[in-house]
């Protein structure tokens, strides 16, 4: 008995040993085998890179699926192992401004200008945009489909004191809702109609839905989670309601240790001419529309 | 009530056809989690059996904080280890950020108080006669851990069980630490996150049910040798050599 108890362990650590073993080695094997098939195919590359590059991004690239057909591409061709973390645009800027990232992409103009200002990041590029949209209770008691402007909404809101959820997160979502309420003058903060999820844009929707309230999402998320939903479309296509994303690359004279070469790749595949074409065509197969415009070398709508 | 029909329909087809690379993923959970488990042990016990035996001064206040450590939340312990592990961090120059390795040890800070915890308390139940009794047999110090061991095999189970369910289902530290990176480190908690966030309320729960089933495969081997344990102790007829203390001893001291 007590030798099978033992014996019993005794696999247990050999299994657990050589897991750890085979676990450290799967990253090489992954690198390899991105090298071997971007070999086998023409590649704009001459010589492939190695290496890690730390990609911070939004929850909404993340969550429209973009990145998941956008990232491989770029690995594949390049030989970069890409660690994307998804973590809201505000922890992104902040990421990289410690020098924890490579290389941004974000939607939140007013924060990505503070950071290039402070010198942390370099080369910011315009790549696509789409649109945010005022969603609420099919019903809309504080009656912004009438509005002109979404200034003249959110000023509805506010007056009738309709239920308002919004991220509170400091993701570009929230900074862009936070900046029409600095617009019409008025502090949401406080105020018992104002409620705050702290949450990404999926489980504010939830919440919105579930509470008969209004809230700002960007398109894309709506449209995927647009079978959950009991909320209408009240307000879209005003020009204050545009979301637009850059790329920047983290400034290599202020972190050291930040792969310039391997974010100035990013950057320069993403705005590549294929790549944009690509990224117009997204989402018009599952979601029916396209979720992302692409702007490459176009006016920037937000300099 | 539909939803969760729809779930374990959604969890027998994601099964069926390895959607969304659900096996990569939930071997990846089991290989960080076990790894864990394994370190936490060995930690555990050594710590544990310290607790126990030695008197030494603020062994009270270390206690407490095992005990308190039983129930720390993984967010916090998550960030504390991501803050060591960023490239700005102490530890950045390891490179281990956003990697498995991260996500082991931040596990294992989850799990080893869990263990020493269990195990200073089997151990400080045992009748302390019967180290004196060890000792006086001619026992070395590790000989006599060997021989602990095996008498409190039983709540030394129950604390691995613990400290893997712990390890496995924790999800705002393997995250925060981890980046919860498709093919790279992402684990079945952060995955069902990831699906809930998106709305996908049938794969997150199909991916739920998966997870269970997992804990449920590894906690019945586990629960299989402990009732396997219990079955040769209480056997009457074998009392002699079933008995925990002397036979026990004599058999590892003149093999």
């Amino acid at each position: 008995m007590i030798r099978r108890t033992s014996i019993s362990f005794i696999l247990a650590l050999v299994v657990a040993s050589l897991a750890v073993a085979c676990g450290s080695s799967s990253t090489s094997t992954k690198t390899t085998t991105s090298v071997a098939a971007a070999t086998a195919a023409p590649s704009p590359a001459a010589t492939k890179a190695s290496g890690k590059l730390i990609l911070a991004t939004t929850t909404s690239t993340q969550d429209s699926g973009l990145l998941d057909v956008l990232v491989p591409m770029f690995e594949k061709e390049s030989g970069y192992t890409v660690q994307t973390v998804a973590v809201g645009t505000g922890a992104a800027i902040t990421q990289a401004s410690r020098g924890d990232a490579d290389v941004v992409l974000v939607h939140a103009p007013s924060l990505e200008k503070k950071m290039v200002d402070a010198g942390d990041g370099i080369e910011r590029a315009l790549v696509m945009h789409n649109d945010f949209i005022i969603l609420g209770p099919k019903d809309d008691p504080a009656g912004i489909k009438s509005a002109a402007t979404t200034s003249d909404a959110m000023k509805a809101i506010a007056t009738k004191g309709a239920r308002f959820i919004s991220r509170g997160d400091n993701s570009g979502t929230n900074v862009l809702e936070l900046n029409l309420w600095k617009g019409v003058n008025i502090t949401p903060k406080g105020q018992n109609w104002y409620e705050e999820s702290g949450q990404g844009m999926g489980a504010t929707l939830q919440i919105a839905n579930q509470k008969n309230a209004y809230t700002i999402s960007d398109r894309a998320t709506y449209l995927a989670q647009k079978k959950n939903l009991d909320l209408a479309i009240l307000l879209q296509g005003d020009k204050a309601l545009l979301n637009v994303y850059h790329v920047i690359v983290v400034n290599p004279a202020k972190h050291s240790n930040a792969n310039v070469i391997g974010a100035r790749a990013f950057a320069a595949f993403m705005v590549r001419a294929d790549i944009q074409k690509l990224i117009g065509d997204f989402g018009k197969a599952t979601a029916g529309e396209a979720l992302f415009f692409p702007d490459a070398g176009k006016p920037d709508p937000a300099p | 009530m539909d939803l969760i029909w729809a779930g374990l329909r959604e969890a027998v087809r994601m099964l069926a056809h390895n959607e969304g690379d659900v096996y990569e993923i939930a071997w990846r959970s089991l290989v960080v989690s076990g790894s864990a488990t394994v370190i936490s042990f060995v930690l555990g016990v050594g710590a544990g059996s310290l607790l126990a035996f030695r008197k030494f001064r603020g062994r009270f206040i270390v206690m407490t904080l095992v005990n308190t450590g039983m129930g720390a939340p993984p967010v916090v312990v998550g960030l504390v280890v991501a803050i060591l592990l960023w490239r700005s961090g102490p530890l950045g120059d390891l490179g281990w950020i956003y990697s498995k390795k991260a996500m082991v040890i931040a596990q294992v800070i989850i799990a080893t108080p869990i263990i020493t915890g269990f195990t200073a308390a089997a151990f400080t139940s045992l009748n302390p006669k019967l180290r004196l009794q060890i000792y006086s047999l001619g026992a070395s110090p590790l000989q006599m851990l060997w021989i602990l061991l095996q008498e409190v095999r039983l709540p030394l189970l129950a604390a691995v069980m613990v400290g893997f369910g712990a390890a496995i289902h924790e999800v705002g530290a393997s995250v925060m630490v981890g980046g919860n990176i498709a093919g790279q480190t992402r684990v079945l908690p952060g995955t069902i996150l990831l699906q809930e966030g998106q709305g996908n309320f049938g794969p997150a729960l199909a991916l739920g049910i998966i997870l269970i089933s997992m804990m449920i495969a590894v906690n019945a081997l586990f629960t299989w040798v402990q009732l396997g344990i219990h079955r040769d102790v209480s056997r009457p007829h074998e009392t002699a050599h079933a008995r925990a203390d002397t036979p026990t001893v004599r058999t590892w001291l003149n093999r």
